[in-house]
Parts: structure tokens; C-alpha cells; sequence
């Protein structure tokens, strides 16, 4: 198992940090996060062409670079601590995710590529509003007729619903769990963006009335490819929060530094300073899980559902209780809307729900792990 | 000169040991032969036993000599952090005079920092050491001082001069722990077991030469082994694991592991047994409870990352990168799980938990996780020292303003205790 980065990754790493530490500032972010979409297309493509973001994990074959989870991690984490907002989870984690573990070769012809380009914006509807992250939540009914398929039901929390061109779609077919793909302008579906907690990361509910869909991979064979999709979403989720807790920790420690209070930085009293070292402790766990997690799905190791459950878990943790700490940390300034604290604390909060709380992950966890 | 790789090196450690390793050899034999080859200590210099190996090459070596079977120099115990020092700031008669014999195992080391008054507080210390004549007469008590009982030589900090600010004002020696005058008392602690010293030190003597470094200078030399122990604490209580296999040189080994971890037995409760967790769980049967499993998760969660994050830092060490804070972060860790896993351990064991000795729940080893698990967080440098060291080195935090750094000694006021 890689305990480290190599060279290179560590390159690319710090060339995309500077890259979001210029085109993704706070400003940047807030400005952004106003608008309906929550990113700018043309902008969007036009780094994703730069950086060839979402092209990092798919296969040359199909248009991509066919590098490995780690260097998507990275992505990830550096997105995740710039709060870069693009529909990059939606489209690089989720659907290629989906797509690359369930379609069939033709599927994976036909729709990665635009993907890998930048062009596609996709994304993957499985949840619905009972809040199931797990496919025996789906009630959406697909069926078949004339050689075609059509889907009934609804959709919620669909990251980039309103905005995708491309929806890959979770559906109970008579032959069971299924794959589908669905065009954003499909006739018959009603795209809703709903409010989100984080504003940085915006949601929709959709609704099919017989929309016309196309089978990804075979009718009734989606289940294994759906829960290792949802593995590694768990996966790359842990470390886009990993990056997000450590960005929160810096902060933190620069403030303390600045402030001053009864004549001296506050950084300069124990309680600050063992804060602190929490915090620290709290992060590096969380960023040492996520790496392991990533380096054991590029090493294919048979224990992943159980390690997906442990990142998550671990993530979902430290990211909120580093958020609380930063903001305890700014003090009065640090609940109030002027200070960056909140949009972090936010996007802690809706990624420690995401996938499933940690509670969630914790039980799973002993069900595939230990009992 | 060839590049030395890897492979090379793996291949010429084999070559060596299939030509030389020989369980029938008395131990101390076969460690001075392992010790002339340079393969026991291949990361030091050449001059020393060594074969100046980069670090990142090292754990190759040591995984081949584990492979063949064949034992390996001394490791366990203080003496690690002896040669460590020794091999830092020792002068050539100190390195000629001990380090083989530590290596071989033929001595053992204890260390004499903590004073009753002084525990965290180290650069505190009050035991004095003066020059009279052409000896070093040393006066004073020391605590918390591991393998006390058997070490024949100890490292020893004392206040030389007490004019000088505390830190300036401390010399580091070395101390016979064979001679009249140094006395060894075992300290019974609340668990029962004794695994400290304490040790009065009633005119001991020191010749000058076994001074470390110079006078006044003790206190640079002090943070040396404190760090070697820092980074090492785990290796020094997990390292020695005698070998089932048969051999004259084995039976030696298995001996001498017996002595020098005897004060450590009871460690591996203090580190909470998360390993024992889910064994008692299912023969508790508490595993069904969904409350408990939450509990149980968490501290696998805990200790799992606590693994990953070691060996993230042990890979930076190894490739001789520098390495990140996930360095220091250890002990604090160590601590934070033990107290998760001991809590989970009482919930598990419901009202057995009352229990201890035989009639306690594994024959007693729950009871002894259970009450063993305070020291966790003080031993080898308390949990609030390591977040002070983890926010002030690695984090750069400005450092509390003190009030003793400057002034005289002789002028700080000190804990009367003693």
C-alpha cells in the first residue's frame, strides 16, 4: 500500500492549488454561489480544458488521461479546500463513476468522452425524498415497451440536477436495479432547484412522467455497480472533506495568530494552542484515511466497502469539528455572514449528510467489517 | 563504486546471513559478528558499526535479517535511546567504550530525567552534581526511571551550576549504576504493578571523562533522547518479541527480552486492547447492541486512522523526506484511543467490569486495561506537553510568555516536595 505521493502527483497538486487559489477565491466563490447554476459554464470549461479535470480518471480509451483514484483524491481535496464550485462531484465522481462501473463498452464509447472533455456536465440520481442513500430506497418504476424504456418517480438531493445535461438515473426495473441514462431537456421531466444548506454545492428534485431513457450496461444488473459507485463517491468525498478541514485549520491558526486580545495573540494562550493540536490531530487522521481509502481502490483491495464506510465516517467527523473549532476560534466575527468560516462550516455540514452520516457509515461499517 | 539499490543490498544482506547466521552461536557472538559486517546497524557511520546506508534503505536490511530468522542487535529498552545520544554527542572514548555492548546487549541503560519535582517540568531538575577534586560527586533523587533495577549504566541529567538560568545550567553524564551510593527503589503504582523506579543518588561518583558533551550544555544533549524516545516510544515497548525457534543464540534472546520487557508487561493494556475489542463484544454478545456498536466503531475508526497516519509518517522517514506534522501527533493519539477503547471496554463488560484477578473478565486483563489507562496520558511526556510541543513546533505558535527562562536558578521558585 502508497503511504506517499510521488513526485509528479505532488506537482500536479500544488500547481492545482495555485491554479484554485487564484480563480477560486472567497470573492470568487461567493459571487458564484448567487447564481442558480452555482458555476459559470463557459468558465468551468474553459479550466476544466486547462486542467483536464474531470478527464484525470477516465480511461484514454474513451478521451481521458487514465490516471488513478489517488490523483483524483487529490483533485478532490484541493477542490474541496478552494470550495472550488463547479459540478465536478456530479460529473467526474457520480456519473463517470456510475457510467465507467456499470455501462457496457458501447455506453462507455458513447458517453465519457464528452465527459472527459468537459463538455457534459452529468451528474447521478439515485436518492429519493425517503433519504436513502442505498438502491433499496428506489421506488422510481422504469419500464419497457417497443424496445424502449420509460421512467416514472421522482428524484431528490441530485447534485446539479437543474443543470446537467446528462443524468444517469437509478431505477427499479421488473429484472431489478437499473442503470439509466436521461437527457437534462428530456420530455416529461420537471427540474426543480431546491435550497440548499451549502450554497456552494446547489441540488434539485426531478420528477419523470414517462420520460424515455437509455439502459447503462443490462436491465437488472446495476446493484453491484451502483454500491461500489457509491464506494468510491464515499471515498472521494472523504478527501475533497479532508482538504476542506485542513483549509478551515490554517485559517484558524492565521486568525489566532493576528488576534490580538488582553495584549498578546491569542494564539499565544494554552487554550488556543491545545485547540489546536486537536484540530490538528482531528484533520491528519481524517487525511490519512482518505489517502489509505484512495490508494486501496487503485490497489483493488477486497476490503473497500468496509474502508469506504471508515473515510466517510472519520471525514464527516473531523470536517464538522474542525468547522466548530474555526469558528469558536474567530470568535464573535466568525458567525457572521462577512467571514469566510461559514461557507466551510456549511459545506461540512451537507457533505457529513451526503452519502450518509456518520452514524450511518459507522454501522455499515460493522456490518461489512466486523459483524 | 556501484550505486547500491534495493535489490543489491537485499541480495548482499542474504548472501551474508546464508554464510554467517548460526543459531548455535551463543548471542553475544553472533552480535559481534553481525556488528563487524556493518549489517546490524547499516544506517550508522562506518566508523561505528555501520555502513552509512541512506535511511531510506535501512528497513530492507532489517526486514532480510528478519526473514533468515537471524536475531538482530539489541534493541528493546533504553539502551536504543543510549546510543542514539552516545552516536549524537558522545566523544570517541564513549562510543568505543559502549556502543558495541549495547549493541551486543551486554549492557542495558536506564535514564535518569524525572525528579519528583520535575516531571514534565525536565529542565527543572534540582539533582546536583559537583566537581570536587577530579571526580563528579552527584546528589539527589530521580523517578519514573524504567529498568533502573538492571541497567548498568544510566544517562544522567544534574544541575551543575545554579547561577545560570535553568536551562544553561545542567550537564549531562553518563553513571555507573553498580557503585555505592546509588540506590534503586521500585515504585508500586496504582494498577499493582511496579514497572518505575525510583533512584537516590547519595555522593555517587562520575570521572570527568564520562561527561557528555560539556558543562552547562546538558540540557542540548537532554532533547536528543527525548526525541529519539518521542519518535521511538512504540518501537521500545513493541520491538521485543522472542522467537519460538530453536537455537542456543534464540534461548539467549528469548532470556534477555524476558529482563528487559519484564518492567514493560503491562503496557499493552495501557494501550486500551482495541485489538480485544470485538473478540469481547461477540463473546459478550454485546455486538447486537446497535448503542454499543455505534461506541465500538468509533474506536476501530480511531485506531485504524491512528495506523494509516504512523505509517504515512514512517514512509516520509523512510524515503527521507521531511516529515509532515503527522510526525508528532503519536503519542497524543495513543493516549486519545486508549481512554475510547477503555470506555468501550467497561460498556462491553457491564457489571464484570467490577471485577478483577481471575475472577474479572479474561481472567483479569479487562480489570487491568481498566485501571492501567491514566498513565497512558502521562507517561513519556503528558498529553497537555505533547499539544504544547505539537502547537509550538509544528504549528508555530508563539510560546507561552515564562517566567523562569532568564532569571538565575537559584532564584526560581520551586516545588519544595522531595
Amino acid at each position: 500500500m502508497k503511504f506517499s505521493f510521488s513526485p509528479e502527483q505532488e506537482e500536479f497538486r500544488s500547481n492545482l492549488r495555485r491554479f484554485l487559489a487564484d480563480r477560486s477565491s472567497t470573492k470568487e466563490v461567493r459571487r458564484l454561489m448567487e447564481t442558480e447554476a452555482g458555476y459559470e459554464r463557459a468558465a468551468w470549461q474553459k479550466m476544466n480544458v486547462d486542467l483536464g479535470l474531470t478527464a484525470v480518471r477516465i480511461p484514454e480509451a474513451y478521451g481521458g488521461q487514465g490516471f488513478g483514484f489517488g490523483e483524483q483524491a487529490i483533485v478532490l481535496e484541493e477542490m474541496g479546500r478552494a470550495l472550488a464550485c463547479a459540478p465536478y462531484f456530479s460529473t467526474a465522481v457520480l456519473a463517470a463513476g456510475a457510467i465507467l462501473n456499470a455501462g457496457s463498452e458501447a455506453d462507455k464509447r458513447a458517453l465519457l468522452p464528452g465527459i472527459a472533455s468537459g463538455e457534459t456536465v452529468a451528474t447521478l440520481a439515485w436518492v429519493e425524498d425517503n433519504g436513502r442513500w442505498d438502491a433499496e430506497g428506489t421506488t422510481l418504476k422504469a419500464a419497457s415497451s417497443g424496445g424502449g424504456w420509460t421512467l416514472d418517480g421522482h428524484k431528490s438531493f441530485v447534485l446539479d440536477g437543474h443543470t446537467a445535461d446528462l443524468i444517469v438515473v437509478l431505477a427499479r426495473a421488473p429484472q431489478g436495479p437499473t442503470l439509466f441514462t436521461v437527457a437534462g431537456d428530456a420530455r416529461g421531466l420537471a427540474r426543480r432547484a431546491v435550497e440548499a444548506m451549502d450554497p456552494t454545492r446547489k441540488m434539485a428534485r426531478l420528477e419523470f412522467n414517462g420520460v424515455s431513457a437509455r439502459l447503462l450496461g443490462e436491465a437488472g444488473q446495476a446493484a453491484a455497480a451502483f454500491a461500489r459507485t457509491m464506494d468510491e463517491a464515499a471515498i472521494l468525498l472523504a478527501n475533497e472533506m479532508a482538504g476542506g478541514a485542513e483549509r478551515l485549520r490554517e485559517d484558524a491558526l492565521a486568525y489566532a495568530r493576528m488576534r490580538m486580545q488582553f495584549g498578546r495573540p491569542i494564539a499565544s494562550f494554552q487554550s488556543m494552542k491545545h485547540k489546536q493540536a486537536d484540530m490538528l490531530v482531528d484533520v491528519e487522521l481524517a487525511k490519512s484515511a482518505a489517502y489509505y481509502a484512495a490508494a486501496a481502490l487503485d490497489e483493488g483491495d477486497s476490503d473497500i466497502p468496509a474502508i469506504a464506510c471508515l473515510a466517510k465516517a472519520q471525514a464527516s467527523e473531523a470536517y464538522l469539528q474542525t468547522a466548530i473549532h474555526a469558528i469558536q476560534i474567530h470568535g464573535g466575527i466568525g458567525f457572521t455572514w462577512d467571514n469566510d468560516t461559514h461557507l466551510w462550516f456549511k459545506r461540512a455540514k451537507a457533505s457529513e449528510v451526503f452519502l450518509g452520516d456518520a452514524t450511518h457509515h459507522r454501522e455499515l461499517m460493522m456490518q461489512r467489517w466486523a459483524a | 563504486m556501484t550505486e547500491l539499490t534495493e535489490a543489491s543490498v537485499r541480495a548482499e544482506v542474504r548472501a551474508w546471513l546464508a554464510a554467517n547466521w548460526n543459531p548455535d552461536l551463543g548471542l553475544v557472538e553472533w552480535r559481534n559478528k553481525l556488528i563487524d559486517s556493518g549489517w546490524g546497524v547499516p544506517g550508522w557511520p562506518r566508523q561505528w558499526y555501520g555502513r552509512d546506508l541512506s535511511p531510506g534503505l535501512v528497513p530492507a536490511v532489517e526486514e532480510e535479517i528478519q526473514k533468515s530468522g537471524a536475531i538482530g542487535v539489541a534493541k528493546a529498552g533504553i539502551r536504543t535511546l543510549a546510543a542514539a545520544t552516545i552516536l549524537a554527542h558522545g566523544t570517541d572514548l564513549h562510543k568505543q567504550k559502549f556502543l558495541r555492548r549495547i549493541l551486543t546487549g551486554e549492557d542495558t541503560w536506564c535514564q535518569l530525567f524525572s525528579e519528583p519535582g520535575s516531571g514534565s517540568d525536565v529542565a527543572g531538575a534540582v539533582t546536583r552534581a559537583e566537581l570536587r577534586g577530579n571526580k563528579w560527586v552527584v546528589n539527589g533523587q530521580k523517578v519514573w526511571t524504567t529498568s533502573a533495577h538492571h541497567a548498568d549504566y544510566g544517562l544522567l541529567l544534574a544541575r551543575t551550576d545554579w547561577d545560570k538560568p535553568k536551562h544553561k545550567g545542567l550537564s549531562y553524564f553518563i553513571i555507573d549504576m553498580h557503585q555505592p551510593g546509588v540506590k534503586v527503589q521500585p515504585l508500586k503504582q496504582m494498577n499493582g504493578h511496579a514497572s518505575f523506579n525510583q533512584v537516590f543518588m547519595t555522593d555517587a561518583e562520575v570521572m570527568p571523562e564520562f561527561l557528555v558533551a560539556n558543562v552547562g550544555d546538558g540540557w542540548q544533549v537532554t532533547t536528543t533522547t527525548l526525541m529519539h524516545e518521542r519518535r521511538g516510544a512504540d518501537a521500545l515497548r513493541s520491538w521485543a518479541v522472542g522467537s519460538t525457534r530453536e537455537g542456543r543464540a534464540y534461548d539467549e534472546e528469548r532470556a534477555e527480552i524476558a529482563t528487559v520487557m519484564e518492567p514493560y508487561k503491562w503496557y499493552p493494556q495501557r494501550a486500551g486492547r482495541v485489538d480485544l475489542i470485538l473478540t469481547r463484544a461477540r463473546e459478550t454478545g454485546r455486538i447486537d447492541d446497535p448503542v454499543l456498536r455505534q461506541e465500538i466503531a468509533r474506536v476501530l475508526i480511531m485506531s485504524k486512522s491512528a495506523e494509516w497516519l504512523a505509517r504515512r509518517a514512517r514512509t516520509a522517514q523512510e524515503l527521507g523526506r521531511p516529515q509532515g506534522p503527522e510526525g508528532s501527533l503519536g503519542k497524543l493519539i495513543a493516549s486519545n484511543v486508549a481512554r475510547a477503547a477503555a470506555r468501550v471496554h467497561t460498556q462491553i463488560s457491564g457489571a464484570d467490569a467490577l471485577l478483577s484477578g481471575d475472577d474479572g473478565p479474561m481472567k483479569g486483563v479487562i480489570a487491568e486495561i481498566l485501571v492501567s489507562v491514566p498513565a497512558t496520558s502521562i507517561a513519556g511526556g503528558t498529553d497537555e506537553i505533547q499539544r504544547n510541543i505539537i502547537a509550538e513546533r509544528v504549528l508555530k505558535m508563539p510560546r507561552e510568555p515564562s517566567i523562569d527562562t532568564d532569571k538565575p536558578f537559584r532564584d526560581v521558585p520551586r516545588n519544595t516536595v522531595s
